[in-house]
């Protein structure tokens, strides 16, 4: 028998587990983390020997995500377990820390960027703990033996077509498809799949030297005070373009 | 002297506006200003640079010369300019491509990086930018031997400061990439970029179908506008995800946004709070957006649009 240590691994990445909508009230899963997972399931249907993992940094809360990643597809889940928040910095440093425990990858698909706070750079921290190449926004995804195929979307629609060996982290876009959301079976099934739970501590991760750190919050009032155009069309048509002109200053003529 | 860089993006030749905006982030900081520019475009944008305090323009080749577009060279050899310099403070925009290589030379410097600033008080390291899609607004401080920052496009405006700019070349030294880059395909050229325009009129639910939003381009097109989109016109798939505004779209700070027939949800609002002014074009006077805007317009688009376009036209000839 020849045992020689194959790529057989996709694992999905769930960064900013939780998109706070509004911190006491809903969690879901970020918007394009569920692109990243619907990725990662399809791969699996191509290739017969892949193990598509859920990898999470968060509260105990943070398992429902998990559990839809997994209804979803994902064959078993992560979660690293750890009650305060953390920057890019250090959630990739413990992401990085629990995939390598758990083995080496051949890809990790994250969301693009999760829509709570500082969301683009996660995965790109979590490339380079992993030492591996990384784009973002990809809409498009292919992949032949040893390489990977991605077209990324940049400025005014440009497209980016660029190549890679794997391992590799992926940031998933909006483009890349159409997550399908999973049938009560699935959801059922999903509760029973494998969940390993590791505290951070046990990780032991070193605290990063440099950081980002929330000094101060305040919610923002939503101050405007609508001033009502009317008159017919083209009164108001000029109306508008007086705005333009003269308050806004953004018209040359 | 503390200095400070500023990682400069091109359009059609000519310094990207919303970068001096950033470099403006800077000017009370009396640190030494440089600016990095990649693939010989040093010489084209040198007075710009100069005439909005830039003090160094530092042009970034590598040993095979002009360095061609891929992202992770170009961070590594921004890298390799900050260090040679002895530069701790990065500035650039939270554009796409900003937001590119930004993320990318944070992470090989493990450095902090703050993504989306509206402004920075660089001498005490501090940033703020909006959380929470908009509801908040928080300050952050960046600890460690850099700073890097990622101003919000036309969060903030460009300031003139005349001066004169010394312009040196700096050569990296680069490896092969793990990256590949095939081919760049040009998207839609005339259109202006959402992110970066200072008007965009946007279309929602009211715009009914796909070929209506036509209208909006055409209307666009004399103001320079960018065109944006509501969720709800995207997934009824009468333009495309890119033009989404709001929390799952893109997050604009226009001089003006001009709302049409749309609601003004929470998740919209969410993308586009920070404009300068808001206009909504609302059959419902009762619409949220409606109390939330600068200037409601309490009437059917499909009569308002046309008569702005001629307008327009009549003036811009
Ligand atoms: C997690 C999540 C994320 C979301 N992210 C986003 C996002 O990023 N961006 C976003 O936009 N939405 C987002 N949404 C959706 C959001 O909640 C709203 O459903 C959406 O913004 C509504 O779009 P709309 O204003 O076009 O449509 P509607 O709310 O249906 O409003 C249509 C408006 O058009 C007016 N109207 C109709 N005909 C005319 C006419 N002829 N002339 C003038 N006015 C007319 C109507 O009076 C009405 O006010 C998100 C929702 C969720 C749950």
């Amino acid at each position: 028998m020849c045992v020689k240590h194959v790529p057989d691994t996709a694992a999905t990445i769930r960064i900013g587990t939780d998109d706070c909508i509004d911190e006491n009230i809903t969690f879901i899963m970020n918007p394009y983390d569920e692109n990243a997972v619907e990725e990662a399931v399809r791969l699996k249907k191509q290739t017969i020997d892949a193990d598509v993992i859920a990898v999470t940094l968060g509260k105990g809360t943070a398992e429902a995500t998990l559990r839809s990643a997994m209804a979803m597809g994902a064959d078993r889940a992560i979660l690293v377990k750890s009650k305060s928040s953390h920057d890019s910095i250090s959630t990739a440093r413990a992401l990085c820390a629990a995939i390598q425990r758990d083995g080496d990858p051949d890809i990790v698909f994250t969301g693009k960027e999760s829509v709570d706070n500082e969301g683009f750079q996660t995965m790109f921290h979590l490339a380079a703990c992993l030492d591996v190449p990384v784009v973002s926004n990809a809409v498009k995804f292919a992949m032949t033996d040893t390489t990977i195929r991605v077209t990324c979307e940049m400025e005014a629609g440009d497209l980016e077509h660029i190549e890679m060996e794997t391992p590799c982290v992926i940031g998933a876009g909006k483009d890349l498809n159409q997550p399908s959301y999973p049938k009560l079976p699935d959801i059922l099934k999903a509760r029973k799949k494998p969940l390993t739970e590791i505290e951070l501590s046990d990780l032991g991760i070193a605290t990063p030297a440099s950081r980002v750190e929330m000094i101060k919050i305040e919610s923002i009032k939503e101050e405007r005070y609508p001033e009502i155009i009317d008159g017919t069309a083209d009164e108001i048509a000029d109306t508008i373009v007086h705005v333009l002109r003269e308050k806004a200053k953004v018209l040359d003529g | 002297m503390k200095r400070v860089a500023v990682l400069i993006e091109m359009k059609d030749g000519k310094v990207k506006p919303a970068c001096l905006g950033a470099i403006s982030a800077a000017h009370d900081s009396d640190a030494e200003l440089f600016a990095l520019v990649f693939k010989g475009t040093a010489a084209a944008s040198l007075e710009t640079l100069q005439a909005h305090g830039i003090d160094r323009v530092i042009e970034i080749t590598s040993q095979d010369g002009p360095i061609q577009w891929n992202a992770d060279h170009w961070a590594r050899a921004g890298i390799q300019a900050l260090q040679y310099y002895n530069i701790k403070t990065l500035l650039g925009l939270a554009s796409v491509q900003g937001k590119n290589l930004l993320s990318r030379i944070a992470a090989l410097l493990e450095a902090p990086l703050v993504m989306d600033c509206t402004a920075v008080n660089l001498s005490e390291h501090t940033a703020v930018k909006s959380q929470f899609s908009g509801r908040a607004v928080a300050e952050f401080k960046t600890r460690g031997e850099y700073h890097l920052y990622g101003m919000r496009p036309n969060a903030l405006s460009a300031v003139p400061s005349p001066g004169k700019a010394i312009l040196e070349m700096f050569q990296a030294v680069l490896e092969k990439s793990k990256l590949r880059v095939l081919e760049v395909q040009q998207g839609l050229s005339d259109r202006v970029d959402l992110t970066e325009a200072d008007i965009i009129i946007s279309g929602g639910r009211g715009m009914e179908n796909s070929d209506n939003f036509d209208i909006l381009f055409e209307c666009a097109r004399p103001m320079s506008a960018a065109v944006g989109a509501s969720r709800v016109a995207v997934d009824a798939g009468w333009v495309s995800h890119t033009m989404q505004v709001g929390q799952t779209g893109k997050t604009v700070s226009p001089k003006v946004y001009i709302a049409c027939g749309i609601s003004g949800s929470v998740q919209h609002f969410a993308g586009m709070k920070t404009a300068g002014i808001i206009m909504a074009i609302n059959l419902d006077p009762d619409a949220a957006i409606m109390h939330k805007c600068d200037y409601a317009v309490c009437a059917n688009l499909f009569d308002i649009i046309p008569a702005l376009t001629r307008k327009l036209k009549e003036i811009t000839g």
